[in-house]
């Protein structure tokens, strides 16, 4: 695995307060068509159309958040992401979005397939287990790993699968998937090597070989 | 018509609200449901009653009219003041009564069709209305495609099913059964009000749900404290649906009630098309669908319906089922979500087309 070139500074600037979301907004292009599955509020979507002219759609299972999206003029729809996709044609957007939820749904591989059957490019952002905080506090602790990146308790947590960026680049492979970019963060500063170890936050652009 | 038949002249009865911009690309039509009319928001002047959706439209509502033009008409059909089977049948003199054709909801569309015309505008920036008032809103965007920016369907379906056909059977034998139907011709006689007020009672029913009744009405008895050993009203919700039935009579025509129920059922967005995808396959409107939890007349999976198909045809779709005790009642009084909803919606979609 071999790590993106970096670029001189190491910083990233955060976009409405995420680093991943600055990533996601400088990788987007303008003018093109874009899927946001567990858009939460559209508050991503609503910043893309702004200022990269988008065409904008959202996926939310919260009807409360929605609501939100809703309300500042994004279109989204209340639905799940395991389920959600199936009536969308092939190829239907230029990028499907999955921020942070890949490890909350029932089923990811199968999630992953239908985000590049009808984008013709994923981006995947997903915090990674492999931190060397979950290491330590399962080393120290011996309980499920409470950190600041997965910060529930077992029994109420909303994530279901716990993956690192080994695991991912190990699916890459076995489904032969071609990554156009990766970058990996901790905290607002990308992280230049040992990203299993040292990365809280993995963004993948990835596309069908 | 869509059974073949012409029918002219007609009648419109109209109200609008608002002002048409120079670019004429702020007009919003809203259609109304069942028994609605064009008198949707503001005090009227001959009543004194506010609109049916007068929550909704007007200065800083959802359908804000300082910036957008409002417009309501009376559907096809109708009894208040649009041609119906009420009116005067200028070759006989005499009411048409149950010689009017038998209409759809695609022909009521027409007819509005002709009056967006009239009023010179190319293209509406929003067509929108809950129940029937939803139908039409779908019809629009797939019978005049070119001519309309974005649709609102409220709390409605692309085809009824068997169970509001039956709902709305019930209604049309308690109307048909009444001696002082005589066959429709009615006019200038007794009308039907027995059969047409059990018509509502059954319509009332189906417009609430279990909670909401339970809350409003429970056990309670109506001005007595036992009951009374007969069949006069005991209950609170007897004495409600006999006076929503009364009161009904007053302003609605037995006729209209069969036609437009039957324009209800008939009503079936598939037809002429094969599938609802294909239907949709000619519009690139904007939609935003809603639906509420409680409505057991038009089910949420009758809304999921309109965007699953709607997203086959990768449209730029929005939906949520909003969270509501009232049934399907709670598209004209649970206001507030729906509000910031339509108002962002709209927002948006105005901007688009600037």
């Amino acid at each position: 695995m071999t790590a993106e070139p970096q670029k001189k500074t190491a910083f990233v600037p955060e976009l409405l307060g995420r680093s991943d979301y600055a990533i996601i907004g400088e990788i987007v292009e303008p003018n093109t068509k874009v899927l946001d599955l567990g858009c939460g509020e559209g508050e991503l979507l609503q910043w893309l159309a702004e200022n990269k002219g988008v065409d904008a759609r959202g996926v939310e299972i919260s009807g409360s958040r929605v609501r939100r999206a809703i309300a500042r003029g994004v279109s989204v729809y209340q639905g799940d992401i395991d389920e959600g996709l199936a009536d969308y044609p092939d190829q239907a957007f230029d990028y499907v979005i999955l921020s942070q939820t890949l490890q909350q749904t029932h089923r990811p591989l199968k999630v992953l397939h239908e985000m590049l059957r009808v984008g013709r490019r994923v981006i995947v952002a997903f915090p990674n287990f492999g931190h060397w905080s979950v290491r330590l506090t399962m080393l120290l602790c011996g309980g499920a790993p409470k950190t600041k990146l997965f910060p529930y308790n077992w029994y109420d947590s909303p994530n279901i699968h716990f993956l690192t960026v080994s695991d991912f680049e190990a699916l890459i492979a076995q489904e032969r998937l071609t990554v156009e970019r990766r970058y990996f963060l901790a905290g607002r500063h990308r992280v230049p090597l040992l990203p299993n170890l040292l990365a809280e936050v993995a963004v993948y652009l990835i596309r069908a070989s | 018509m869509d059974n073949g038949a012409t029918l002219a002249p007609v009648d419109v009865a109209y109200e609008t609200w608002g002002e048409l911009n120079r670019k004429k690309n702020n007009a919003v039509l809203i259609l109304h449901a069942f028994s609605g009319d064009a008198h949707a928001a503001g005090i009227s002047h001959e009543t004194g009653k506010p609109g049916w959706w007068d929550n909704m439209i007007g200065p800083g509502k959802a359908f804000d009219t300082n910036k957008y033009f409002v417009i309501c008409s009376n559907v096809l059909g109708g009894c208040r003041g649009t041609t119906g089977p009420s009116s005067i049948n200028p070759a006989t003199g005499c009411p048409y009564a149950m010689s009017f054709p038998v209409i759809t909801i695609a022909d009521m569309v027409r007819l509005q069709k002709m009056l967006i015309d009239s009023l010179g505008i190319e293209k509406l920036l929003c067509v929108a209305g809950g129940s029937m008032g939803g139908m039409q809103a779908l019809q629009w965007a797939v019978s005049y495609p070119d001519r309309v920016v974005s649709a609102i369907p409220i709390a409605c379906t692309t085809r009824h099913s068997a169970q509001q056909i039956a709902f709305n059977e019930v209604g049309r034998q308690a109307i048909m059964a009444d001696p002082d139907w005589n066959d429709g011709n009615y006019y200038g006689r007794k009308p039907p009000a027995r059969g047409l007020a059990v018509a509502r009672m059954v319509g009332h029913i189906t417009y609430m749900s279990d909670d909401s009744m339970r809350e409003k009405f429970g056990r309670r008895l109506r001005g007595k404290e036992n009951f009374g050993f007969d069949f006069d009203v005991d209950f609170e919700v007897e004495s409600y649906l006999r006076y929503r039935g009364s009161e009904f009579v007053n302003r609605f025509d037995a006729n209209s009630y069969l036609y437009i129920t039957k324009a209800m059922d008939y009503f079936d967005l598939t037809n002429g098309h094969g599938s609802l995808a294909t239907a949709f396959s000619v519009t690139n409107a904007r939609f935003l669908v809603i639906s509420f939890s409680s409505d057991w007349l038009y089910p949420s999976y009758q809304s999921q319906e309109i965007v699953r198909a709607l997203r086959t045809r990768n449209c730029d779709v929005a939906y949520v089922e909003l969270q509501s005790n009232y049934g399907h009642d709670a598209f004209l009084v649970d206001v507030a979500e729906q509000t910031d909803l339509i108002r962002g919606f709209l927002g948006s979609t105005y901007e688009k087309v600037q």
